[in-house]
């Protein structure tokens, strides 16, 4: 924190100098500072999750191991899905997005700095109440697709699958305020001469993302709902005793989950898309292509999620359907990994930790990506699904795509964060364990549920040759594990005592480069004028517009006091009414102090 | 519709230029969509009565309650009037709401 | 109002996208209903309780409801104090008048039996229409708050993008119920 008050650039317009203190940082509506928290809180819950995963890889170590209960393993396994995929890559990727879009295209922040806030605040909260079912008589244990009739109240009767729905209400809208906010902000705050299709490829990636997100999370909330009524109302939706059908969870859950999949994996695309660039000292190849086919992805992805269905047995006309457009989705997806290689070829290329994260992320999703080709084919899905496979290749391109991308990210955009270096020697050991790590543990899973070994099961027997595949996979989870402590040692080293970085350390094209390191509170002391895609290697920049006023956002406490309402709302359904309305009425009146609070001071 | 513009012009280019961009039905238009509106509804609810009709009786529901739809976010919602990124906006999340309903229709069975 | 990009000020923008957002709610909706036409176990079944011309006399309301937004919105762009306060109030008005008629319903439907977890016609009606009429009712209070902001004097032209993007909310939750009519209720028969 104190290192973002120091570096104030010597204008002295007034509006550049944050103020400090805990209560400053409560009250801030900065997209950076805002990024900052996403980026923080997603660290944290990326550890909470980590050691999920440790512990089922120790109980999974050895057959017949009893270090875990069943009750607790299924626990476990849900919350590690759960934290991984929505509290911890997704605010990261949100830490990215806040941080930098308005940066890249120019801006003073977002469309909307409150409602910024807002959204953080609901993500927090959201991950905070799921997270806190462990201390309020367990945690939901139907796995993160928590498929219908495992969730109604006679097979999970504990509170675990209510804080599953309430906290996934919080933070799925949450995530819907803030696409939203960055739909308009992309479309509406570009830089003079910013023409779509100049806007960097991250940004481009964040806008295709928010648009999933606005349209995935929808079905989700309802499904999500009617769980909520199935089991606090009586309802019918899931339960067949009243002629329901539990299917229809699938339905909804997947029309949100597959999208999902590429609102966590798009974003690590777009970085590794600014990377590959700025490491090999030339112009992303093909850029419109690189465009299109992630728009396409996007597309695609909302006609594809009954693959994850084959084994219901929909029919052979609907299987066929979704596996063609399924097949279909990985052309665009390939042409991608064609895009960046192709950047590379005949580049000078720097080795620098950045660019291998980058390169492995283009090694490893494509291991993902193939296995998930195999399964687009239902008779072979049939074979794998529910099965170790399966989790070989979804870990591929969760860990392998999504996580070395914000690797990547990280190491890239550190020095313009916090005007350092992160320690490049440290970086290296920190990528080669993480690569090592991940294959050995990800990789024997092929084999182990290629043999048979199903997933989401607590334990096995010995003699049905699991135990080599299983033993290998825990020595490389704790190889992951050291990277992931050596990454958390630079990172606290770097902070302190990383080598100073200037405003563009690595020769990048984009606007956030064209600022100090790291930015003041309003980015640029002038609004840049674009030329050309690459402004800062083809003299893209233009003349600054002419003196300006700025006016920045003032803090504000109102987005907070919303979040909170919402929070005591969502809780309040497990405690009791008058806590609800509690909630409603503090929501009620925070968004009126919020609608009459003025803007700019 | 000069206090409008005034208010343009103070407030910068952008207002300006968007009033102009919109030079939206005027009221005596709102009524008569209104009228049509009312008509088509009468329309589907005596469709909904008429036994003869019952074989097609979804098709003319859905083309009716369509136009109504229609007519709605094209003129009260100016959309016809306004600009391209808000049609985009608005028809390509309808048409992936519309393909998820017909999808899921017809996983379950039914043909309308 | 300040410089953006496209044109469209940014607070009408949001409220597209947040109503392509809403599209995909409904849909979910909708779908769920449909899917699960004709599939309850026990009555009481949707021909046994829906009542059409009561439910069109609503949707009337609802449908008028939308003309006196729009005029609404075209007095405040023309700063005509009068026009914007008559024609708020009264698509407020329109609007509890809507939501009322469905209070009448829904406690008409419970007492001849159809409680929400009677069967599975009654979780997917009262779900749908539900979160409509709360939708409505989010609409109305919005209404009414801008409605005071007139008697004040606070609602000049230069701020017509507000009603604006209440309008736009209107009008979606009202095709959203022209919708609904047709599929929740004409369709029943079939």
């Amino acid at each position: 924190m104190a290192k973002i008050e120091a570096a104030v650039p010597g204008e002295g317009r007034g509006v550049s100098t944050y103020a400090g203190g805990v209560w400053s940082w409560i009250t801030t509506v900065d997209h950076k500072r805002i990024g900052i928290l996403y980026f923080v809180s997603g660290l944290v819950f990326f550890l909470v999750a980590g050691v999920e995963a440790m512990l089922i890889r120790l109980q999974l170590a050895a057959p017949g191991n009893t270090l875990l209960d069943p009750a607790t393993y299924n626990q476990l396994f849900t919350m590690h899905g759960l934290t991984m995929v929505l509290f911890a890559v997704m605010p990261i990727g949100a830490g990215f997005f806040n941080y930098l879009v308005p940066l890249q295209i120019g801006a003073r922040d977002v469309a909307f700095p409150r409602l910024n806030a807002f959204s953080y605040w609901l993500f927090l909260f959201g991950a905070l109440l799921l997270n806190s079912s462990f201390l309020f008589g367990g945690a939901p244990g139907a796995g993160w697709f928590a498929y219908a009739n495992l969730t109604s109240s006679q097979y999970s009767p504990g509170h675990g699958m209510d804080f599953y729905i309430l906290g996934l209400a919080l933070a799925g809208a949450g995530s819907i305020v803030a696409a939203l906010n960055f739909i308009v902000t992309i479309l509406n705050l570009r830089a003079p001469g910013l023409s779509m299709m100049r806007v960097p490829l991250f940004t481009w990636m964040t806008l295709v993302v928010s648009f999933l997100i606005i349209l995935a999370f929808p079905p989700f909330t309802i499904g999500i709902v009617f769980l909520l009524f199935d089991r606090m109302f009586g309802t019918f939706f899931f339960e067949p005793l009243g002629g329901g059908d539990p299917i229809l969870w699938q339905h909804l859950f997947w029309i949100f989950g597959h999208p999902e999949v590429y609102i966590v994996v798009l974003p690590a695309f777009g970085i590794i898309s600014e990377v590959i660039p700025t490491f090999s000292r030339k112009p992303l190849f093909g850029y419109p292509v690189v465009v299109y086919s992630g728009v396409l992805i996007g597309f695609l992805g909302f006609g594809v999620w009954a693959h994850h269905m084959f084994s219901v047995g929909l029919g052979p006309l609907a299987n066929s359907v979704f596996a063609g457009l399924t097949m279909l989705i990985a052309i665009p997806t390939g042409v991608k990994m064609f895009n960046w290689i192709a950047t590379m070829w005949g580049g000078a290329i720097r080795f620098r930790t950045a660019m291998l994260f980058a390169v492995g992320l283009i090694a490893m999703f494509t291991i993902g990506g193939l296995s998930g080709v195999m399964h687009s084919s239902p008779p072979a899905d049939l074979q794998q699904t529910d099965t170790y496979f399966v989790v070989a290749h979804f870990h591929y391109v969760l860990f392998g795509g999504t996580m070395l991308g914000l690797f990547s990210g990280m190491y890239y955009w550190f020095p313009k964060v916090t005007g350092r270096f992160l320690d490049e020697r440290l970086g290296k050991v920190h990528f080669w364990l993480t690569f090592i790590g991940i294959n050995l543990t990800f990789f024997p899973m092929h084999f182990a549920g290629l043999h048979g070994m199903p997933r989401r099961t607590f334990t096995y027997p010995a003699g049905l040759g699991f135990e080599g595949y299983n033993l290998t996979s825990t020595v490389g989870a704790g190889i992951t594990l050291v990277a992931v402590l050596v990454f958390l040692y630079n990172l606290i080293r770097s902070l302190r005592s990383g080598e100073p970085a200037g405003a563009n350390p690595w020769g990048g094209a984009t606007l956030e480069w064209s600022t100090s390191s790291p930015p003041p509170a309003h980015n640029f002391d002038r609004t840049p004028q674009v030329r050309s895609r690459d402004p800062l290697w083809n003299d893209g920049v233009g003349p600054p517009a002419a003196e300006e006023e700025i006016h920045m956002p003032n803090p504000s406490y109102w987005p907070l006091v919303v979040a909170g309402g919402a929070l005591t709302l969502a809780a309040g359904a497990l405690i009791g009414l008058p806590v609800v309305l509690l909630g409603a009425a503090v929501m009620v009146g925070g968004i009126y102090g919020w609608a009459f609070e003025p803007i700019h001071g | 519709m000069t206090s409008e513009k005034a208010a343009g012009i103070e407030s910068g280019g952008a207002l300006a230029a968007h009033a102009h961009e919109e030079p939206h039905a005027s009221n005596r238009t709102y009524v008569a969509i209104a009228l049509v509106l009312g008509v088509l509804t009468a329309l589907e609810v005596m469709v909904f009565y008429v036994e003869a009709l019952a074989p097609v009786l979804v098709p003319i529901l859905l083309l009716l309650s369509g136009t109504k739809f229609a007519l709605v976010v094209a003129f009260y919602m100016h959309l016809k009037f306004d600009a391209n990124v808000l049609r985009g906006l608005f028809l390509g999340p309808l048409f992936i709401a519309v393909a998820i309903i017909v999808a899921l229709i017809a996983l379950y069975g039914y043909v309308l | 109002m300040e410089r953006t990009s496209t044109g469209v000020p940014n607070e009408k923008m949001l409220m597209w996208a947040f109503i392509g957002s809403e599209c995909m709610l409904f849909a979910s909706l909708i779908a769920t209903y449909l899917a699960y036409r004709g599939r309850s176990l026990v009555g009481p079944y949707p021909e046994d309780l829906l009542n059409i011309p009561f439910i069109t006399v609503t949707t009337f309301v609802l449908l008028m409801s939308s003309l006196t937004m729009v005029l609404a919105l075209s007095a405040v762009q023309r700063g005509d104090a009068r026009g914007s306060r008559v024609f708020l109030l009264l698509t407020a008005v329109l609007g509890i008048i809507f939501v009322g008629g469905q209070a009448i319903e829904f406690s008409h439907f419970a007492g001849e039996g159809l409680g929400l977890s009677r069967n599975l016609f009654s979780s997917t009606f009262f779900l749908t229409t539900g979160f409509h009429g709360a939708h409505v009712t989010a609409g109305v209070i919005w209404l009414l708050s801008l409605w005071v902001l007139t008697m004040r004097g606070r609602l000049g032209p230069e701020k017509s993008v507000k009603v604006e993007v209440a309008g736009l909310y209107w009008h979606f939750v009202d095709v959203v119920w022209i919708v609904l009519f047709t599929v929740i209720y004409l369709m029943s028969g079939s």
